[in-house]
């Protein structure tokens, strides 16, 4: 179908894109990459006033490393991260897991900040940026307001953002080469959306887990990462049989998985307790060669 | 028709290297505007939510859903179609390609394909036959398989490859 109709405006600056969201709130929507926004004008099951592309908006797809931050501005096209060396050297699970992102023509034009901001539970960069304890940066006329991603995801396509607020762009800590990270996710076609996910970071001293995060995608409503998980594989080296299995059964014990769609609960559970096990097995052992599935 | 009330936008961009200005509903999509408003209909509306690549058009060298953006959002770009004229030579190779080995049916699927495949072929000169299908997944055919797709694209691959040694 076609978009009902909106208006359109196009600002040339940040400040004047907050000055307008401002004025329209929620009666205007941002149009980044539009890859979720006009799919959801075309089926009539978003019908915003105001349209405020923020294309032209000059420095909000910059990608760059400072000290042990790498900054992705709001607007960095999923290809631009993708490719990045900055990216696979600061923040390799970003990579690894863009593969996974829908499919070449869409990643030329999806951003980061949408992925983000739409909060859709099976998609893969808002479990990335739990898993790597970024920062997101949300701009208004009032000025900037940095929120730990753990707490920027609230439910189902629920973020903090108001509505006045731009994803202006992400922090994320450099990874230091004591870190490792894995994903690996479960899709019925190559670049569709995951029925499950799993991303794991892990810091190591003497060959011991030291530090560990990790949270799914696909499954619950919102990423969060999974404490319970974490704990059982500290303390001792990365792929142990038996850590793997109390990993496996406190995954079990934690998830709420999403109910009521065409994928049975029960399934989904089924699919990260296999996903993480292998996410898991290959970190401890590396394979070369990039894709080993 | 348009309503009176309906809001519209000047733009002016290059399209398949001739310079276009137009006036555009601001919610018409770049490929009905080039369809309906400049008659190139070699780029086909399938799906229209982003799900089908029979939309691709290039947009500063860049291959895009024709239907996941506005006709307003290329003011002052550079838009290719597989109608130019001024085909890249591994278009030139994809289209020989896809005519010998029959790599299409009905033909909807293939403008989408070719230059998908076209910008696969920029960047990796040596794909496997799993980068072709990872590169082509967001392209649905309906009638021919994929089987047929995927040789030609390592066909012209081949091709071009030949062709730079030599
Ligand atoms: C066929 C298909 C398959 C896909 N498969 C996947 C997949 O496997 N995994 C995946 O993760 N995604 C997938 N996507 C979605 C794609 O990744 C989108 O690009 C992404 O979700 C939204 O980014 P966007 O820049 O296109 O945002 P838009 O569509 O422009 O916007 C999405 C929403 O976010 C808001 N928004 C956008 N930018 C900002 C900002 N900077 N600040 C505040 N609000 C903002 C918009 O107002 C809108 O509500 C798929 C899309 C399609 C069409
Ligand atoms: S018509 Fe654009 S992707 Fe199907
Ligand atoms: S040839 Fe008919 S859809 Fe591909």
């Amino acid at each position: 179908m076609k978009p009902p109709r909106f208006d359109y405006l196009r600002p040339q600056t940040l400040a004047e894109a907050l000055e307008l969201l401002d004025r329209h709130g929620g009666d205007a929507a941002i149009l980044a990459g539009g890859q979720s926004l006009m799919p959801m004008l075309n089926l009539r099951v978003a019908q915003p006033a105001v349209l405020i592309d923020i294309n032209a908006v000059p420095e909000l797809d910059r990608i760059g490393r400072s000290g042990d931050r790498l900054s992705l501005g709001g607007r960095a096209r999923h290809n631009d991260v993708f490719r990045s060396a900055e990216v696979a050297q600061a923040a390799p699970l970003l990579t690894v897991a863009l593969e996974h992102v829908a499919h070449e023509a869409i990643r030329n034009r999806g951003t980061l900040g949408g992925s983000l901001a739409l909060a859709d539970p099976a998609a893969e960069l808002p479990a990335c940026m739990v898993c790597l304890d970024a920062e997101i940066v949300a701009a208004s006329v009032k000025g900037e307001r940095r929120i730990p991603a753990g707490a920027f995801f609230q439910g189902l396509y629920t973020t903090t953002l108001e509505p006045n607020e731009i994803l202006a762009r992400v922090d994320v800590p450099a990874a230091g080469t004591d870190w490792r990270f894995g994903f690996d996710e479960v899709a019925r076609r190559r670049g569709d959306f995951a029925m499950a996910g799993v991303a794991v970071a892990v810091r190591e001293e003497s060959k011991a887990v030291a530090e560990c995060r990790i949270s799914l995608l696909g499954v619950e409503m919102s990423p969060r990462r999974m404490e319970a998980v974490e704990m059982c594989l500290l303390d001792a080296p990365l792929g142990t049989a038996a850590n793997i299995v109390a990993a496996q059964s406190a995954l079990r014990d934690t998830l709420e998985p999403i109910e009521g769609s065409e994928i049975p609960p029960e399934y989904r559970i089924q699919i990260a307790r296999e996903l993480l096990a292998r996410v898991i097995r290959a970190m401890a052992a590396p394979v070369s060669g990039k894709r080993t599935h | 028709m348009m309503a009176s009330d309906e809001p519209t936008a000047e733009i002016s961009c290059t399209v398949n290297g001739q310079p276009v200005r137009a006036h555009v509903p601001v919610r018409q999509s770049l490929v009905d505007f080039v369809r309906h408003g400049l008659g190139l209909t070699g780029s086909h509306v399938g799906c229209e939510h982003g799900v089908c690549g029979a939309c691709h058009a290039v947009v500063d060298g860049r291959v895009v859903r024709g239907c996941l953006m506005l006709a307003v959002q290329v003011d002052g770009r550079t838009v290719t179609t597989i109608e130019t004229d001024q085909p890249t030579a591994q278009m030139r190779a994809l289209q020989d390609a896809f005519f010998e080995r029959a790599a299409l049916q009905c033909g909807f699927c293939t403008p989408g394909m070719i230059l998908q495949a076209s910008e696969l072929l920029t960047r990796t000169a040596a794909p496997t036959r799993a980068e072709i299908r990872d590169a082509l997944s967001g392209n649905y055919c309906r009638c021919t398989g994929y089987h047929a797709i995927v040789d030609a694209v390592e066909t012209a691959a081949a091709r071009l490859r030949d062709k730079a040694a030599a």
